[in-house]
């Protein structure tokens, strides 16, 4: 039931809001339909000892999918029909962020927390803020740092090292 | 007086050095989460509440909660100085607000909101102290039907009361129950929705969604708009202050009817954001200076500040007395309860005093700190935000993610976050409600459970929800709730005729 961005285009300068709307309803149904058809091979009736475990969620399915049914025609009928979800522009800004949040996220896994964090910050600053190099690389070391005090060593809550656990040699 | 002595009982919880300390920096914290953009109530308690895992409950509530009344008053300061508001509740202080500020009565606009912040917050604490204690004794007796027609009260109010598409609603709030089924069923001990990937066991933590949802989704939102921040400067020099509160009792109906409609929305699960604005609306037709508003009326920023406070106090009237959130901030709490592992319910009030009266204790004290350090420090918080958001948009998403690793240490949990970040950014954009998604995500399993037992108790017989007057009670106004839409316009058109 889950759903990326929009793959479908619409018209003109963007994705129109239909389009959105009605990719979103698919998607809700498609999950609805998931959801009912795992819920029935656990079992949606009354067993030997009350209620099986895919009682509850059968009709929490059943009501996805109606609801998303419905969303969808609103959507086809709703006006105007060409009404813009967002344009090409704005989205590029939000794909700037989104992406390489994806790549940090990615890079947290080998990296850990710390050191990825670190890298993410500078790059965000130098190619979204267009700040010099050294400023950008001294904010995101001294964020991590305070993290790093903040939460292995004042809290003693660690945090995720990664794969390779390049800073290993701190002893955390 | 049995709650006075409670209550006293609970200020002496609170009063120790270092209870003092956590709610000082909880409310500093909490300022500072709510000027900033993508960090709000419910995500900034939901990052911060993985630290408090080894504290003693009682300090932890205190700080989180100190966060939220935190959160509270500082989305009124970018509203007033920066025209954005911080906070979803705060946009209807962003109507007269910023106008002020334009006129150079920053300093009387946010004594005024503050102020007003701390009186909606009061009243409502007080109503918490004496009804509370009376929910809870009252909920002692409910069995599982009970329970689960309150339930259904809860989720039935937001597809009638809600003002976007009830479908849409229906949809995200069963998109937060199907995901709270997901994993391992806690009657049976079958795996749901897995679909043999061992790491979905553990479920969907709505902690996580939280972070995403309003964390992720609000830069995504924010970074649309291409934002740059052009404030006002902020100074409140005592005299602007003194001045502004000589001028506040003028208000005094306006005030009561905008505590009363917080009181009311908190309690049943409105929320603070449509109070505000709904508080803005009855202060915009009920005053004489009505046609005024919008340019500048002291009276529109106390109208929807003192509902979205007392709206947003009073949500944890029922998250404490019987175990239901009245808002996503009240459910992250409610979170912590279980985490820390406290039982929420109506039990609450008679196994753990020490924690129930220190919270509301805490509350009074909270607020009133809250009051003396935005007055004063306003131009520190709203330095903040002159940060650029470059800086600002990176350092966020990176404590968003230490936030979603921390609840479960789970690095699947950092990919979660950002899907939900997504989720969040195109449901905001179509008006899919976030909050019925939240609380439906934290209560699926207890709703299911209440409902399974209620099965159970009746054998498959869903009369059982109107067995007794209360059950059936509750359950009846459920559906008055759910047909609401529909009830109106028949009641309107027969009006007419």
């Amino acid at each position: 039931m889950e759903h990326d961005k929009e793959s479908t285009t619409g018209e003109g300068a963007g994705i129109s809001v239909r389009a959105a709307e009605l990719t979103v309803a698919v998607l809700l149904f498609v999950g609805g339909a998931i959801v009912v058809y795992d819920s029935y091979r656990l079992g949606s009736k009354w067993g030997s000892d009350g209620p099986q475990s895919g009682y509850f969620p059968f009709y929490i399915g059943l009501l996805i999918c109606v609801a998303s049914a419905v969303n969808f025609v609103q959507a086809l009928r709703a006006k105007p029909a060409d009404a813009v979800f967002v344009t090409w522009g704005p989205l590029k800004l939000v794909l700037t962020v989104l992406i390489p949040a994806a790549i940090y996220v990615l890079g947290v896994k080998y990296l850990g927390i710390y050191l990825a964090s670190a890298i993410y910050i500078a790059m965000f600053m130098r190619w979204l803020g267009k700040y010099s190099w050294l400023r950008s690389i001294a904010v995101g070391v001294a964020v991590n740092f305070s993290f790093f005090l903040m939460f292995e060593v004042w809290f003693k809550v660690p945090l995720y090292k990664g794969d390779l656990d390049p800073l290993r040699f701190l002893g955390y | 007086m049995v709650e006075l002595s409670a209550l006293f009982h609970g200020f002496a919880v609170v009063l120790t050095p270092f209870n003092l300390l956590l709610m000082m920096i909880g409310i500093v914290l909490g300022v500072i989460i709510g000027v900033l953009p993508g960090l709000g109530g419910a995500n900034g308690v939901a990052i911060l509440l993985p630290l408090t895992f080894t504290m003693p409950p009682t300090s932890a509530i205190i700080m989180l909660s100190c966060i939220y009344w935190g959160a509270l008053f500082g989305g009124a300061i970018t509203s007033i100085l920066f025209n954005i508001p911080g906070e979803p509740w705060s946009v209807a202080t962003t109507f007269d607000g910023y106008p002020m500020a334009q006129q150079g009565r920053a300093g009387e606009a946010l004594t005024a909101a503050f102020t007003s912040s701390f009186i909606g917050a009061l009243v409502a604490v007080i109503m918490i102290t004496f009804l509370a204690p009376l929910v809870a004794q009252f909920a002692l007796q409910f069995g599982p039907p009970e329970f689960f027609s309150v339930y259904l009260l809860t989720f039935c109010s937001f597809i009638g009361m809600g003002k976007g598409s009830p479908f849409k609603t229906l949809a995200a709030m069963t998109m937060g129950f199907a995901l709270a089924a997901v994993g391992m069923d806690t009657v049976t001990g079958q795996l749901r929705l897995i679909f043999g990937f061992t790491d979905l066991m553990r479920g969907f933590d709505f902690l996580i969604a939280v972070i995403g949802l309003f964390g992720i989704g609000e830069i995504l939102l924010s970074m649309e708009e291409g934002l740059s921040f052009t404030g006002k400067s902020a100074k409140i020099d005592p005299k602007v202050v003194l001045e502004t509160w000589k001028k506040l009792p003028r208000y005094w109906l306006t005030s009561i009817r905008s505590c009363l409609i917080g009181c009311w929305m908190g309690i049943t699960p409105g929320g603070a954001t449509p109070a505000s604005f709904m508080s803005y609306g009855v202060a915009k037709r009920m005053s004489k200076d009505g046609e005024k508003f919008g340019t500048g009326q002291i009276e529109g920023v106390i109208a929807p500040e003192t509902a979205a406070h007392a709206a947003g106090t009073s949500a944890l009237l029922p998250m404490l007395a019987l175990g239901i959130p009245g808002s996503p901030t009240a459910a992250v709490l409610l979170g912590g309860l279980l985490i820390w592992g406290l039982q929420p319910g109506p039990l609450l009030f008679v196994e753990q005093k020490d924690f129930v009266w220190g919270l509301i204790a805490s509350m009074y004290l909270g607020n009133l700190a809250g009051l003396i350090i935005v007055l004063t420090c306003v131009p520190l918080f709203a330095a903040i935000l002159r940060i650029p958001f470059s800086i600002i948009a990176p350092v966020i998403i990176v404590i968003c993610a230490i936030g979603a690793y921390t609840v479960h240490n789970a690095m699947l949990d950092i990919w979660f976050m950002l899907l939900f970040g997504v989720i969040g950014y195109v449901f905001k954009k179509l008006d899919y409600p976030l909050a019925p998604l939240v609380l439906a995500l934290v209560l699926g399993d207890r709703a299911e459970d209440s409902f399974r037992q209620s099965m159970l108790i009746s054998q498959g017989e869903v009369g059982v929800f109107f067995s007794n007057w209360l059950v059936g009670g509750i359950t009846a106004l459920s559906l008055v709730m759910l047909f609401w839409p529909l009830l109106s316009k028949l009641l309107a058109r027969v009006r007419r005729d």
